[in-house]
């Protein structure tokens, strides 16, 4: 990884990727509580984010590290029309790490290069989280125990969700088997269908989430916007065809484990919760371990 | 010597940029900001071409282009020809080649990329030679030489 933050899984090579994992795993098991004390960590969020925010700071916390930052761009400076680049060079003089999350795509890799500290995406845009990602693959790892060689089905919105774009580009280095499950209309990019071709990765196209239940090992589901949706009729349609019941998990594998970025709306029925197969809530907080992974990595402590 | 080749061996040194697509000889004055040297400049527009119906040519007198220069006319015209001349004759004939990267050149498709919402200069890596794709540094949106906007 590089010196100056992590802004886009692009950036990560194998080794990045199965380090952080690593390290996520040991932060779990030996909580260091002292490891942050003395540092100092901006959370700038441009944009409201609760869920990821509060992941972050707990995980400075839970280290010994302390926060400082803003939970939306009313309260910043710039609502007066600082441009970014001012914003991120005073918060530079301040502290040891930025994470930040903003709605303008690019606005991160952009940070990270005016800024004298290292910068983490906490989400720009329709672009990259790169730390969603870090925390997707401690999820499979811990409950498949590995991830080679793992059927992963990708489920709902896969044109949009920016979440299984960069999963599919981390995943690239461990022989998966994708199957992409979607309507039509919120189907797998061409750009992304293209890389798979170009790796070499196996991939296949479904509209019946049933089609794949029994073969996956992870069912990565995601969240159908209706503003995707222009016909409200079709919205409906949609909603009702990619929604998980727990009747759906009959002879399923044992080792199947089902996981969403969260926060769910529809695509998982509450009956699903009490299944051991359903992993999201713990998937939400192995967040926290791959994010204290990050930091440090990123901070030269570990 | 016929008037043809007139247009390509007048020039005692500098640079002839020919077999440029007319519709794209302006563009590629500008990108290369010739409006601005002091240089003997000759433009010929809407020349006959056997190979592509009508061509447009520029000379450059006295001038030598680094390769990073050159290449951005690759982004609009791949099929231009570079001729260095010397003393009258053609001394070197070079094909252009796709530049690794673009910066400043180039809008972002994207209305929502950091170069398109704040004072930022845009910056483009190319991904795909043969395919001629290019990825925005910033927002990582994939953009083919088919669909290019000048800024
Ligand atoms: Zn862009």
């Amino acid at each position: 990884m590089k010196t100056n933050g992590l802004v886009s899984i692009s950036d990560c090579s194998k080794e990045d990727l199965l380090r952080i994992v690593e390290l996520a795993a040991q932060f779990e098991q030996h909580p260091m509580p002292h490891l942050l004390e003395g540092k100092l960590v901006a959370t700038l969020f441009f944009e409201p984010s609760t869920r990821t925010r509060l992941s972050f700071e707990t995980a400075v916390q839970r280290l010994g590290g302390r926060v400082i930052g803003f939970s939306d761009a009313a309260t910043s400076s710039s609502s007066k029309g600082e441009t970014l680049h001012d914003t991120i060079k005073m918060v530079s003089n301040y502290v040891d790490l930025i994470v930040m999350r903003h709605p303008i795509e690019g606005a991160a890799r952009y940070a990270s290069e005016v800024a004298g500290v290292p910068v983490i995406n906490a989400g720009d845009g329709a672009n990259q989280h790169p730390t969603q990602t870090m925390l997707d693959l401690y999820s499979i790892k811990k409950t498949q125990g590995r991830l080679e060689d793992l059927t992963i089905s990708m489920v709902g919105d896969l044109k949009y969700g920016r979440t299984v774009h960069s999963l599919l580009q981390a995943l690239q280095y461990f022989n998966p088997t994708f199957n992409f499950v979607a309507p039509p209309e919120l189907r797998m990019p061409e750009q992304y269908r293209l890389f798979c071709e170009e790796k070499g990765l196996k991939y296949r196209e479904e509209t019946d989430l049933n089609a794949v239940l029994k073969t996956s090992d992870i069912l990565y589901m995601t969240r159908v916007q209706q503003e995707r949706f222009t016909d409200p009729v079709e919205f409906e349609k949609v909603r009702n065809t990619y929604t998980l019941r727990n009747d759906m998990l009959a002879g399923t594998k044992d080792n199947l484990r089902i996981l969403h970025p969260l926060p769910r709306i529809t695509e998982i029925a509450e009956d699903v919760d009490n299944n051991p197969k359903a992993y999201y809530f713990e998937q939400a907080r192995n967040g926290v371990f791959a994010r204290q992974a990050v930091i440090c990595s990123i901070l030269g402590l570990v | 010597m016929d008037k043809k080749e007139l247009i390509v061996t007048a020039l005692e040194n500098g640079t002839v940029i020919d077999h440029i697509p007319a519709a794209k000889l302006f563009k590629i004055v500008s990108i290369l900001e010739l409006d601005k040297i002091e240089n003997r400049v000759t433009i010929g527009n809407n020349l006959e071409s056997k190979m592509m119906g009508l061509k447009g040519v520029i000379k450059v007198a006295d001038k030598f282009f680094q390769p990073e220069e050159i290449n951005k006319i690759a982004l609009l015209a791949p099929s231009a020809r570079i001729n260095i001349i010397k003393n009258y004759e053609v001394v070197q004939k070079t094909d252009l080649q796709l530049p690794d990267q673009v910066s400043g050149l180039l809008q972002c498709v994207n209305p929502m990329c950091v170069t398109n919402r704040q004072p930022v200069a845009s910056r483009f890596d190319l991904i795909d030679r043969k395919r001629g794709t290019l990825r925005c540094h910033y927002c990582e949106r994939m953009l083919n030489l088919s669909e290019i906007i000048l800024k």
